[in-house]
């Protein structure tokens, strides 16, 4: 019923390819932007800010940087982590050498040192494809890793081999380092990410969109149509690289305030994938519904037996929310193999058509 | 460039061009087997021009030939009056030879929409700074593209899927998506591989009318390879016979129904 779409009509090309053809659908953004940019900083505190908020959108800034390779382009990865530890050690050696530098331009750059490593170990999918390809990101993944343990220059010398996060001003305020309130720091973060998603629809949407789908759907039918294909995979992993970065940075920047290497191992790569995965492949929404499940979930799970009043130790919380994300996940890809984004569409479709069947 | 002094007129009085692409003694051969052996014929500009044979003979080789997915061991393959060189089938496709598959080849998780708008790929040249932002030129030719799809799309009565994904679609009607992502492209040559393969008789009879609609209202020069006598006598103005990779006939149809070589390949012939 509040769904229904009758009597919206399209007169132009224009119309019906704007990016929220039904109002509804520009209706509900417009509450979630509401939400997200007043609502929250007004009434979160510290911790939902770092628990929750923060981390939520920087995960989906990542799913959806592999999401453009993995979902769109049809190329599997598993280097994901190893390629935010460059956007992370781009921002932090831009930072050191150039101390003036604006955070949010460093930031906005570092993405562009990780695309380009990203391309790098992009060029053996023009030869590989599938889990063969995958299991050669996964030398990027331990090669950069162990590449952010032994170069000393990439953290500064530093006896403890770790990067912490200087303070950083910005227009007077300090937007990174030890003395950055939350709230700031969330603003920062829902600013990039939401200049980035909007860089990823239009991407998705328009004529590198359609090369990246073509390739991952039917690669030798893409190339007789005129596609370069070595052209769309290595954009493609540019400029995943390129997000994967900038998500980097602010993993580092504007919620950890430090990082080692082994932060970048590939435990970190898994759950990025797993968001993308549960959110579903090919959707950008898809990514924030898979970022809330996994970052947002746990945090809900271990809070859960203190709201009502349960003893339990935290230990067992622990082991119980490691078996409760474990099984939900099952649960999902049983449901809906296409993640949570496919399922949001199943249920707008039905709503479209409310109380009839079909 | 074109030598318009070879066109001809055919036996319905329509006005052949000169040639479009000429194949010179094409030879194609996978490590020790021949899989076509010296063919030269030529396909004229405007014609509905068919490569027939049985199974095995190599006319799914010599189309790919064609659209630069193999490049011939021997042989010369000229294309509006130039020597084209070895080159990528993309590069093939720029010049505009556009194709369909035998077993289909869509995208199946796109919509019929956006899969024949890939057909337009080649014409979209809106760097990735406009894209990003849906700006200006990125912008104008979506909407530019979209024009020509949807005249595509009217004129293979497919208007009413062009949202629904392709994966969902039957057979046929996959069939003609694929026509129309081929047709989006305005290629100079369009190739069909099997174009009615596996459709019932209704099915056969829309795609004839579409392709003789193509070759008329587009003026476009198509190749095709089929196994339905009946249809491919009836659509073609002239019809190359292949037989174990050799060319054994090439004329007309009513010239080539009467070819003793070509009654021998396709009834057999007592040795």
């Amino acid at each position: 019923m509040l769904y229904r779409t009758a009597g919206q009509f399209k007169t132009s090309y224009a119309k019906d390819q704007a990016l929220f053809p039904i109002k509804q659908d520009a209706f509900l953004l417009g509450v979630i932007l509401v939400f997200a940019w007043v609502i929250f900083p007004l009434t979160a505190s510290e911790f939902t800010f770092q628990t929750l908020l923060i981390p939520i959108l920087i995960y989906s800034l990542t799913a959806m940087g592999l999401n453009i390779l993995t979902g769109y382009a049809g190329q599997l990865s598993l280097g994901t982590a190893a390629f935010m530890g460059v956007g992370a050690y781009a921002c932090y050696k831009m930072i050191t050498i150039m101390p003036w530098m604006n955070p949010i331009v460093a930031i906005l750059l570092s993405g562009v040192f990780s695309a380009g490593v990203g391309v790098a170990f992009g060029i053996p999918s023009l030869r590989i494809k599938g889990f063969y390809l995958a299991i050669a990101t996964l030398a990027a993944q331990f090669f950069l890793v162990w590449l952010f343990e032994k170069w000393a220059w990439l953290y500064n010398y530093n006896a403890s081999g770790a990067i912490q996060v200087p303070n950083l001003e910005m227009f007077g305020v300090y937007v990174a380092g030890p003395q950055a309130s939350s709230v700031v720091q969330y603003y920062v973060v829902l600013f990039i990410v939401c200049l980035l998603t909007m860089v990823c629809i239009n991407l998705t949407r328009g004529t590198l969109g359609r090369t990246w789908k073509a390739t991952r759907d039917m690669d030798i039918a893409a190339e007789l149509i005129g596609i370069n294909l070595m052209k769309s995979k290595l954009t493609a992993f540019a400029v995943s690289s390129y997000i994967v970065g900038v998500s980097g940075a602010l993993f580092v920047f504007m919620w950890r305030g430090a990082a080692e290497p082994n932060l970048f191992d590939i435990p970190l790569s898994f759950r990025i994938l797993f968001i993308a995965i549960i959110g579903g492949l090919g959707s950008i929404m898809g990514n924030y519904l898979g970022a809330i499940l996994i970052v947002g979930l746990p945090v809900v799970l271990n809070l859960l037996p203190n709201a009502l009043g349960i003893p339990i130790d935290s230990a067992t919380v622990e082991h119980l929310n490691i078996m409760i994300v474990g099984s939900l996940i099952v649960f999902f890809l049983i449901v809906e193999p296409h993640g949570l984004a496919q399922l949001w569409r199943l249920i707008r479709e039905k709503l479209i058509i409310w109380p009839f069947p079909h | 460039m074109l030598d318009q002094s070879e066109g001809y007129v055919t036996a319905d009085g329509r006005q052949i061009g000169g040639v479009l692409m000429e194949m010179k003694n094409i030879t194609l051969k996978f490590g020790g087997v021949t899989a076509i052996s010296d063919i030269s014929f030529d396909i004229h500009e405007g014609e509905i021009r068919a490569i027939i044979g049985p199974n095995g003979a190599g006319k799914s080789s010599m189309l790919n030939v064609i659209s630069g997915f193999y490049t011939p061991t021997i042989g010369e393959v000229w294309y509006k009056g130039a020597q084209r060189p070895a080159m990528k089938p993309y590069e093939v496709a720029r010049m505009g030879v556009a194709r369909t598959f035998q077993n289909i080849a869509l995208f199946e998780g796109m919509t019929v929409l956006d899969n024949v708008m890939t057909g337009r790929l080649t014409h979209m040249k809106a760097g990735i700074g406009a894209q990003a932002l849906w700006w200006g030129k990125a912008q104008r030719e979506e909407i530019e593209n979209r024009e020509i799809v949807e005249k595509v799309i009217d004129f293979l009565e497919i208007q009413n899927i062009r949202k629904t994904p392709v994966g969902r679609l039957p057979y046929g009607l996959k069939k003609r998506v694929e026509l129309a992502r081929a047709l989006a492209a305005e290629p100079s040559l369009l190739l069909l591989d099997e174009p009615m393969a596996g459709m019932n008789v209704e099915e056969k009879e829309d795609m004839s009318r579409f392709i003789l609609d193509v070759n008329d209202e587009f003026g476009t020069t198509i190749a095709l390879i089929e196994h339905d006598m009946g249809v491919v006598m009836d659509l073609s103005d002239r019809v190359v016979v292949m037989d174990y990779g050799r060319k054994i006939g090439d004329g007309t149809p009513d010239e080539v129904r009467n070819n003793q070589d070509v009654i021998d390949a396709y009834l057999g012939v007592a040795h």
